[in-house]
């Protein structure tokens, strides 16, 4: 098992046939997901990458029985796709887009409450990498062959900095159930927590690895989580020491505007919770082959 | 992004809040000009700049002739305002706002923010204004009223007038003060604020209610919906070499080490700096070159790291994935040829096509030390400064 994609997992693609959507498209395909179709208005009844391109996710969900998509739209069009998406009964819905408006996003999380919790959808990111579980899926834009298949699950804000963990953990001969990218965004479609609650019930995971950084509440939530409801052992990194007061990072989430958003305060506050730090980002590969051996 | 105060004040005053008379300045005589149209015997002179703690920095001057508006604002234009929020740099003074005084009978805080815990717009209050919100959340935080916002329908009337009986606000002034209340979320709302501030928000002896100071900060990702908004951006308040690079699409942050950083993903490049940190250096900034990065846009990167004077090092840090390693070593070489640089250069690929970067690398004729690994990396480029300095 994995948690969000498998081998089985019938993806759309929103965004199909525009430049970026393609290429992640032909690279998911090559990894062996399961692309069904995808999703550009006005370009119905076409076909593209040997696949039907709907007008709707409506009806590309009747059409071809998707329970997934990735979405690639543009940031001023993303926020609509995503409640396109939820409207149209998918389970699962990644966005990679940068740039959506803070307040668009709080407008899709609150759209998405409209719909019982049982045929809600999840959603991941924006501003993300996406899900790979190597050896089955890739609901993303990371390059697959950095990624072992086995037992660490993989949860963090940054897709760059997640390949290198994978990579330290691969020279480690380490592999990963499923690695997720929730993104850098200040307001984002599911958190730290909402993962390690799967990861803590998917029992191919023995171990978790948060890959935090400064800004927001989120690392600090999963800590607390984390300590009431994981049995698996957590392993935690905060990326920003160096980061000054009032600053953006690059992701628009990663910024210090209170108390406890620091990289140093919620390197604390995971501490407190039992979670295993990582203390130097060159470190990931030997303290989770520390923690696997010790779990074995 | 940041605006000015006489610029967040003139869109709330769109919305329906209630603002002192102004004007704008941009010379004591213009100053003394808005003074006299204001009318009165005493006008405030207020240095516009993008930074809080300015009445500190003695960028607010109490005035009561033409004489010492004309004086006020003959010594602040030009000056620079230095704050804890500012750095040793300052920010320029250039434009001046010139307000009647008020007699003021109370003074609240009022702020709106977009509180990433509930994922929700949150207006927060506090009967003890005057001072800077941090200030009262250390004094007294008992004071604090917080009001989580639904999207969906918006401020309603009963939660403002709720807010204004728990500030004490006399029962003839609550309908104003609810309206008020009202017309700042309007604004966040419709304009894709990340934050409304006034403080102080005051009573005055007559029984108004006036914004007396404003702040207000957007959402970089909502400007391309606001092209009014996005008008009123002042680049003389920004770092020149940070709006160079935002300019290019780059995202670059400043810092006071003597090391730069050129790294693709921000996660990446602060673990990098951490590293940098953890070796015992000091990265000079942050910079994240994006993806798709082309050979010019890391020669670019490179033109912008080491036009920081205290830059002594640069390390290269790029984990590829859309990136591509041979582009990105294409344009070290191409860099290091155009720049002449004088300094250390480390270089760590890892990812697309890294055997074809490494192999570009070792047969060029530039100078670089590479690295295969993060560990390795920060070590070498806190080595070369240290040789430097033994040098």
């Amino acid at each position: 098992m994995s948690i969000v994609v498998d081998g089985s997992t019938r993806v759309l693609v929103q965004g199909f046939t525009g430049r970026i959507g393609s290429f992640h498209a032909e690279e998911m395909i090559e990894y062996g997901t399961e692309i069904v179709g995808g999703v550009t208005p006005g370009r119905g009844g076409s076909t593209h990458l040997d696949r039907p391109v709907f007008d709707t996710v409506k009806d590309a969900v009747e059409a071809t029985g998707a329970q997934a998509s990735i979405v690639f739209v543009p940031p001023p069009f993303a926020a609509d796709a995503l409640m396109e998406a939820a409207d149209a009964g998918l389970r699962t819905a990644v966005c990679v887009t940068d740039g959506i408006p803070a307040q668009d996003m709080m407008t899709v999380k609150r759209y998405m409450r409209r719909y019982k919790a049982e045929r809600r959808m999840h959603l991941i990111g924006p501003n993300c990498a996406g899900v790979i579980s190597p050896g089955k899926a890739l609901l993303g834009i990371m390059p697959g062959h950095i990624y072992l298949q086995g037992e660490v699950g993989i949860i963090g804000r940054s897709g760059t900095l997640g390949y290198e963990a994978a990579s330290q953990l691969k020279a480690a001969g380490i592999g990963v159930s499923t690695s997720v990218g929730i993104g850098g965004d200040p307001i984002n479609g599911s958190s730290f927590k909402d993962h390690m609650a799967a990861f803590e019930q998917d029992p191919d995971t023995k171990v978790v690895v948060m890959i935090g950084e400064i800004g927001g509440p989120q690392e600090a939530e999963a800590a607390a989580f984390a300590k009431e409801h994981m049995y698996k052992p957590v392993i935690g990194y905060i990326a920003g020491l160096t980061a000054p007061k009032g600053r953006t990072m690059g992701h628009a989430g990663a910024i210090v505007s209170t108390v406890g958003e620091s990289a140093a305060e919620k390197v604390e506050i995971l501490k407190e919770c039992g979670v295993i730090i990582v203390e130097r980002p060159s470190e990931f590969g030997e303290v989770v082959g520390r923690v696997l051996n010790r779990a074995a | 992004m940041d605006i000015h105060e006489y610029q967040a004040k003139s869109l709330l005053a769109e919305f329906g809040v209630p603002i002192p008379m102004g004007g704008l300045a941009y010379s004591p005589e213009q100053a003394t000009y808005r003074a006299t149209e204001i009318g009165g015997g005493a006008w405030v002179v207020k240095a516009q700049v993008h930074t809080g703690g300015r009445g500190k920095a003695g960028g607010i001057r109490m005035c009561s002739s033409e004489r010492e508006v004309w004086e006020a604002a003959d010594d602040l234009l030009g000056s620079r305002i230095v704050t804890d929020q500012t750095g040793d740099r300052g920010r320029g003074v250039f434009r001046l706002y010139i307000e009647q005084t008020v007699d003021i009978d109370r003074e609240i805080y009022l702020g709106f923010v977009l509180d990433r815990s509930t994922e929700r717009i949150m207006l927060v209050a506090s009967a003890a204004g005057g001072m800077e919100i941090e200030e009262i959340i250390d004094k007294s935080p008992e004071s604090l009223i917080r009001v989580v916002i639904e999207p969906a329908v918006g401020l309603q009337a009963f939660q403002a007038r709720e807010v204004a009986f728990a500030l004490g606000i006399d029962s003839g002034v609550v309908a104003e003060a609810s309206n008020l209340l009202v017309a700042c979320y309007r604004a966040f709302r419709e304009l894709d604020a990340t934050m409304v501030e006034i403080n102080p928000l005051v009573i005055t002896d007559a029984g108004r209610m006036l914004a007396l100071d404003a702040k207000m900060t957007f959402d970089d990702n909502a400007l391309f919906k606001h092209q009014k908004v996005s008008e009123l951006r002042d680049k003389s308040q920004e770092d020149p070499r940070e709006m160079r690079a935002n300019d290019r699409g780059l995202s670059y942050v400043g810092l006071d080490g003597d090391i730069g950083c050129i790294i693709n993903g921000a996660g990446l490049a602060m673990a990098t700096m951490d590293m940098i940190k953890h070796s015992g250096g000091k990265p000079a900034n942050f910079l994240d070159i994006g993806g798709g990065a082309s050979p010019e846009r890391v020669a670019k990167a490179f033109n912008l790291v080491r036009s920081d004077e205290s830059v002594r090092a640069i390390l290269v840090n790029i984990f590829a994935g859309i990136n591509r390693c041979d582009w990105v070593a294409e344009g070290v070489v191409k860099a290091m040829h155009e720049l002449d640089l004088q300094m250390p250069v480390v270089v760590r690929l890892s990812g697309t096509n890294v055997d074809e970067g490494r192999r570009i690398l070792a047969e060029s004729d530039v100078p670089v030390i590479t690295a295969d690994t993060l560990a390795e990396a920060a070590e070498k480029v806190v080595d070369a400064v240290n040789k430097e300095d033994a040098a």
